[in-house]
């Protein structure tokens, strides 16, 4: 094995990217396993915000709605880099405000958690938009037929709305935890031990620039490739009783 | 008939409990009046066709009655018991709307069924979660009701494979796992192919038979006149008039219903 690394040049690589030290490659995959973390609890609650928000959009007062509209504008006005270090800063800040204010001490951000928060904030936005459009889609019908057999409202949402939306709704949001598994690489400008920063690190450590960041880029790649399995088997599920725009096939 | 029959039934008809009574309903869409005072009684058993033409208010008015729309004004009984309403006309007590809707199951002339759910499971659906009925008495019964309308076999399918006259069967398999007090049809015909008109019309008629009380909005003058015990003609959101389908057909008094009948023959 190592003959033939060598044969391709690329022995030094190897032992770079070894698990075990000298190697940096379990600082890579720990970074991985950081992003990866909060790339889900962001997605969660970026879902999370986004039911409230489409249905507040679509049902809500009008307070609700101008309210809902000003957080989507916003949040998806302002480039992602700068909410980042307005909402981590601004968020790290008043936690620590309120903390000397009650008579405590300098509170210590756990990255995570502030990761998933500024995260998951971000998606919620876009998820409020994927999950609106998609409970517009679903025919009035079966949410009236739901009704006229005295659906309770969440139960209706539960058992009808949701489940009917979910076909319009799939690849939207397959798309948003892409942009959520790579929007953890922005986390490193405020610290935040994720694959990129680890990467940076260990590629400025050792100067191998370029074997260090191919890793990473298959890292992500390897990603990107899992959840495109993954939710190519939601959507099936997602789309059961509708017939194949390819036509045929039951 | 003779006499005495005819007597027997109209003492037979005292005793029979009220289904549905409607009092003096109202209901506006913004500036257009739609329903302007209709009232109506159906007694348990009784099959009232509705009939009248194009925005003569008969959808909304069975639409009131669950309601799917908001009345602006009237009384609503089922089964002897009031709907509360608030002064603008919405329900006031959400629990009490949702037992009586339960009560009053619909069948839709677009079927409205859920499309990611089986036959079977749309049939189990309202029983299950909302009647809280164990599932596997749900499913028996559930069975025997698509047997009932011939989709015996159809029980697993998804209803985008199924054609407009199967799955409205099928929405009526639906209505009848509520065991519903009243059933609201909705022009259950109007949006199938002619040749599959007849096969929904058969399972209606069986449901008459059997003693079912319906509402019935309809187009198909011929199926009311045979099933219907009652006969209502609407026209511009009032009861323009209305009786036994011999008479409201064969005797038309007003001079609308005979244009309406002649229009439609």
């Amino acid at each position: 094995m190592t003959g033939f690394l060598e044969t391709l040049g690329l022995a030094e690589s190897a032992t770079l990217l070894s698990l075990s030290a000298p190697g940096w490659g379990g600082n890579l995959l720990r970074g991985l396993a950081n992003s990866l973390q909060i790339a889900f609890g962001a997605y969660g609650l970026g879902l999370l915000i986004g039911l409230f928000g489409a249905y507040g959009k679509l049902y809500g007062g009008k307070v609700t709605r101008d309210l809902l509209a000003i957080y989507t504008t916003v949040i998806r006005a302002v480039p992602e880099l700068v909410l980042i270090l307005i909402l981590y800063y601004v968020g790290t800040d008043l936690i620590n405000k309120l903390s000397s204010a009650m008579g405590g001490g300098r509170v210590e951000i756990n990255g995570v958690a502030a990761g998933i928060w500024v995260l998951g904030i971000v998606q919620g936005a876009y998820a409020t938009e994927v999950l609106r459009g998609a409970i517009q889609a679903v025919p009035p019908g079966q949410i009236e037929a739901a009704r006229s057999y005295g659906m309770p409202a969440f139960m209706t949402m539960r058992r009808v709305t949701i489940p009917a939306m979910m076909s319009f709704a799939v690849p939207g949001l397959a798309n948003l935890w892409l942009i959520a598994t790579k929007d953890t690489a922005l986390l490193a400008v405020v610290g935040f031990n994720e694959l990129t920063l680890e990467t940076k690190q260990a590629a400025s450590s050792t100067r191998a620039y370029f074997t260090f960041f191919l890793a990473a880029g298959f890292l992500y790649l390897m990603v990107t490739l899992c959840s495109g399995a993954v939710f190519a088997r939601i959507e099936k599920w997602a789309r059961r009783g509708q017939p194949s725009l390819k036509g045929g096939t039951r | 008939m003779d006499t005495s029959a005819a007597a027997s039934l109209a003492v037979s008809e005292d005793v029979r409990q009220e289904a549905i009574r409607v009092g003096d309903l109202h209901k506006s869409f913004g500036s257009l009046e739609v329903l302007k005072g209709v009232s109506l009684t159906a007694k348990k058993g009784d099959v009232v066709a509705i009939i009248g033409g194009s925005g003569s208010g008969k959808s909304t008015m069975l639409r009131c009655i669950n309601f799917l729309e908001t009345p602006s004004s009237g009384t609503i009984v089922i089964g002897g018991e009031e709907v509360l309403m608030r002064a603008d006309g919405s329900p006031a007590d959400k629990r009490q709307i949702e037992r009586i809707r339960t009560g009053l199951a619909m069948v839709f002339q677009q079927f409205n069924l859920w499309t990611h759910r089986t036959l079977l499971e749309n049939v189990i659906e309202v029983p299950v979660h909302v009647l809280k009925i164990p599932k596997s008495q749900a499913i028996e019964r559930a069975r025997v009701l698509l047997k009932r309308v011939g989709l015996g076999d159809k029980a697993e399918t998804f209803p985008a494979y199924l054609s407009g006259g199967q799955q409205q069967r099928a929405a009526i398999a639906r209505a009848l796992a509520v065991d519903p007090k009243v059933m609201l049809f909705d022009e259950p015909t109007s949006a199938l192919d002619p040749e599959l008109v007849g096969e929904v019309l058969t399972v209606i008629r069986d449901l008459a038979a059997e003693g079912r009380t319906m509402l019935l909005v309809t187009h198909e003058m011929k199926f009311a006149r045979e099933v219907a015990s009652h006969v209502v003609y609407l026209y511009q959101g009032r009861i323009e008039e209305q009786g036994p389908p011999a008479e409201v057909f064969g005797n038309p008094k007003s001079d609308r219903l005979k244009q309406f009948l002649s229009s439609v023959a």
